[in-house]
């Protein structure tokens, strides 16, 4: 083992004290006793115990989660439609054009996204009158829309990695494609599904920009309603709202994370004791 | 063939019943005119080939010639651009690789990760009309035959490389196909494993029954694996036989010089009387005899090739035709052979295998450096080759 460069240790821990001070002392804030934003009074959990009995707060939690896992799991169903394609059909005519107009929603600016999906929507309403009014189909297509290109993306990539030969192999032994499918290609992929899952749903649950260009009135997510709340000046119970929404996402990323990262090192560890057998 | 065994040749009377075969059925497996072009490349041009069944057939070849794709066309991976493939003497070519009763096994083993060895060797049965225990049965059947009975509940991850080769060779033979296709199936091997493995091979086939189709790149495995053989190249077909035919009468330099170690020479017939032609070999420094071919006129330009392990080496110069004088070059001793390198007076090099038959000691040698020496060799032994 080489020593571990001094500098790129500092520089580490400035990165992550940068980003998660303010994200730990909102947390902390949250259980504060005082109503002064900014000022401590002592540890309360009384903030968490009003959003419970806030009806409004809890009405946006259960539309953001209703919104977060509708769009994720059809997302995730296009998505893996759209990476098994990309992966596995590799001489259809436009593949090229088809794969980059995949993924280039991946470096959009959000504020593109979400006009471009707003004015789609004024469009559709104008012309085939659905959907009549903007609300929870308006935002649920548009988080699908967006939060498809990253199953894409992930499911893409572990095909590639993947020995097409398995597939090839379970027909051979006689079964039909769909067959191969359900037997062979999905239960390979399935580490990647479920993280695609994962994080279209934190994706969607966290979002603000594209669910302001396309949500209509009455149809309030949290992180619209801490958006707004917001406005009206930082108050305890916002924190509390953010560290639930924070806690959340956290689980989403993390859990996705590790299924990846545990595929990945079982696959690694695969190789290895192969290259050991042949040895 | 009525010519004198060589190690070759033993080697192939250990398909007896290929051979027996060999005379009275019409081929299993039929690949007429077959084409395959990616675009405006050519993988596979042509390809006629006739198998038997119960033969260990091989596909020889380099890499790039054409033999995986040649294999999957069978398979039905690939369908050819032109010609047709008949197994049984029904026609295979549009039918889908699920609906052939060909297996294959590839040559990455393609085993299901997510699956046990009993799963995997299990898995095409479940296609099949069979009953629960059958099937069991079946599978405890094929594991016992390649001696992986304890390793049935582990992953493919959790055995070793030649294990896991053994699964993927009892899972394709679990459906009892007609046609089994193996696609390099002991390049992943290190050398001893290859060895023992090749043996095991012949010994399933033999049990089985099943007619193979080894794809190889090793010439050494096709000739002790196959009762028949074929040398491709560039997506042809050059010679179609056994063993000891396509290694004792090439019909292309290029045969001649892929099976085994050769030596050329440029030459010119002379005269040709019934089946002994006389050709003037001026890289040799001499005219000699060779068995002619069909289609020789005096004055014609032609190839003369001859084995290294064909050649006799001695001090005294031989009776006979063939007789030819040079000087000791190089001189390697093997322990069963030695291998000498004879500069010929027009300054070629030439190649020449000798079997130490004999005990003797360090200054009894046949030859030593820089010793002249005679060469000779029958003429039956010499081979003459057109392109
Ligand atoms: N799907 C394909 N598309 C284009 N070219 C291919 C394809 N498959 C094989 N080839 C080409 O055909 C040639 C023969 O390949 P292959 O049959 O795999 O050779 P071998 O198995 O004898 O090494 C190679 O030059 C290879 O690049
Ligand atoms: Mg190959």
């Amino acid at each position: 083992m080489n020593r571990r460069p001094v500098f790129l240790i500092t520089m580490l821990c400035f990165g992550f004290a940068f980003f998660y001070i303010p994200i730990i002392s909102m947390m902390v804030y949250s259980f504060n006793g005082s109503r002064l934003a900014t000022v401590w009074g002592g540890f309360s959990t009384k903030w968490y115990i009003s959003l419970l009995s806030n009806r409004q707060v809890l009405k946006a939690v259960i539309l953001s989660l209703e919104i977060a896992v509708l769009s994720a799991t059809v997302a995730t169903i296009l998505g893996t439609m759209a990476g098994i394609a990309m992966a596995r059909f590799k001489r259809f005519r436009g593949r090229t054009l088809f794969s980059g107009l995949v993924t280039a929603p991946l470096v959009m600016p959000e504020v593109i996204t979400g006009i471009a999906s707003l004015m789609l929507f004024i469009l559709m309403a104008e012309y085939i009158g659905w959907p009549a009014t903007r609300g929870f189909t308006t935002v649920t297509l548009a988080h699908i829309t967006f939060s498809m290109v990253f199953v894409t993306t992930i499911v893409h990539s572990r095909l590639v990695q993947a020995d097409e030969a398995i597939e090839e192999a379970a027909m051979d032994l006689g079964s039909r494609p769909w067959q191969v499918m359900k037997d062979i290609t999905l239960p390979v992929i399935s580490p990647a599904i479920l993280s695609g899952w994962l994080l279209a749903f934190t994706i969607s649950l966290d979002d603000v920009v594209i669910t302001n260009f396309t949500t209509g009135p009455g149809t309030t997510t949290l992180p619209i309603l801490i958006w707004s709340k917001v406005k009206l000046g930082v108050t305890p119970d916002i924190n509390a709202l953010a560290t639930i929404t924070v806690v959340i996402v956290g689980i989403g990323v993390f859990t996705a994370g590790w299924l990846l990262n545990r595929a990945e090192k079982r696959r690694e560890l695969d190789i290895q004791l192969a290259y050991q057998a042949n040895q | 063939m009525s010519e004198p065994a060589t190690n070759i040749g033993a080697k192939v009377a250990q398909f007896p019943r290929a051979a027996a075969l060999a005379e009275k059925e019409p081929p299993f497996i039929r690949v007429e005119g077959v084409t395959k072009r990616f675009g405006s490349f050519t993988a596979v041009s042509s390809v006629n080939l006739e198998i038997r069944k119960g033969e260990i057939f091989s596909l020889l070849g380099g890499s790039g010639c054409g033999k995986t794709t040649l294999l999957r066309m069978l398979a039905g991976f690939e369908d050819p651009t032109e010609g047709r493939i008949f197994i049984d003497g029904q026609d295979m070519t549009d039918l889908p690789p699920y609906e052939r009763p060909v297996n294959m096994m590839f040559q990455s083993y393609a085993l299901f990760p997510h699956m046990t060895v009993e799963k995997n060797v299990a898995y095409g049965l479940k296609h099949m009309d069979m009953t629960a225990s059958q099937r069991a049965d079946r599978v405890r059947e094929m594991l016992a035959l390649v001696q992986l009975s304890d390793f049935s509940h582990r992953k493919p991850h959790q055995i070793s490389g030649g294990q896991r080769q053994r699964v993927a060779l009892a899972r394709a033979l679990a459906k009892q196909p007609k046609l089994l296709l193996l696609d390099e199936p002991l390049a992943a091997l290190d050398k001893k494993l290859r060895e023992a493995t090749q043996f095991e091979l012949m010994d399933i086939q033999d049990k089985t029954g099943t007619t193979f189709i080894v794809v190889t790149h090793d010439q050494e495995e096709a000739m002790t694996l196959s009762s028949r053989l074929a040398v491709m190249d560039k997506g042809r077909i050059m010679q179609t036989g056994t063993a000891t035919e396509v290694y004792e009468y090439p019909n292309s330099k290029l045969v001649a010089g892929f099976i085994g170690s050769i030596n050329f020479f440029e030459a010119t017939i002379r005269d040709v009387r019934d089946d002994v032609a006389t050709v003037d070999a001026p890289e040799l420094g001499a005219t000699v005899e060779a068995r002619a071919i069909p289609g020789l006129s005096p004055g014609q330009p032609i190839t003369l090739a001859i084995r290294p392990e064909k050649l006799t080496i001695s001090r005294s110069k031989p009776e006979g035709p063939n007789a030819i004088s040079g000087k000791v070059r190089d001189l390697a001793y093997f322990g069963k052979d030695s291998l000498y390198r004879i500069e010929l007076p027009s300054g070629r090099v030439l190649s020449i295998n000798s079997v130490n038959s004999r005990r003797v000691g360090e200054n009894e040698r046949v030859a030593d450096w820089e010793d002249a020496v005679w060469l000779s060799f029958d003429p039956s032994s010499a081979i003459l080759l057109k392109d």
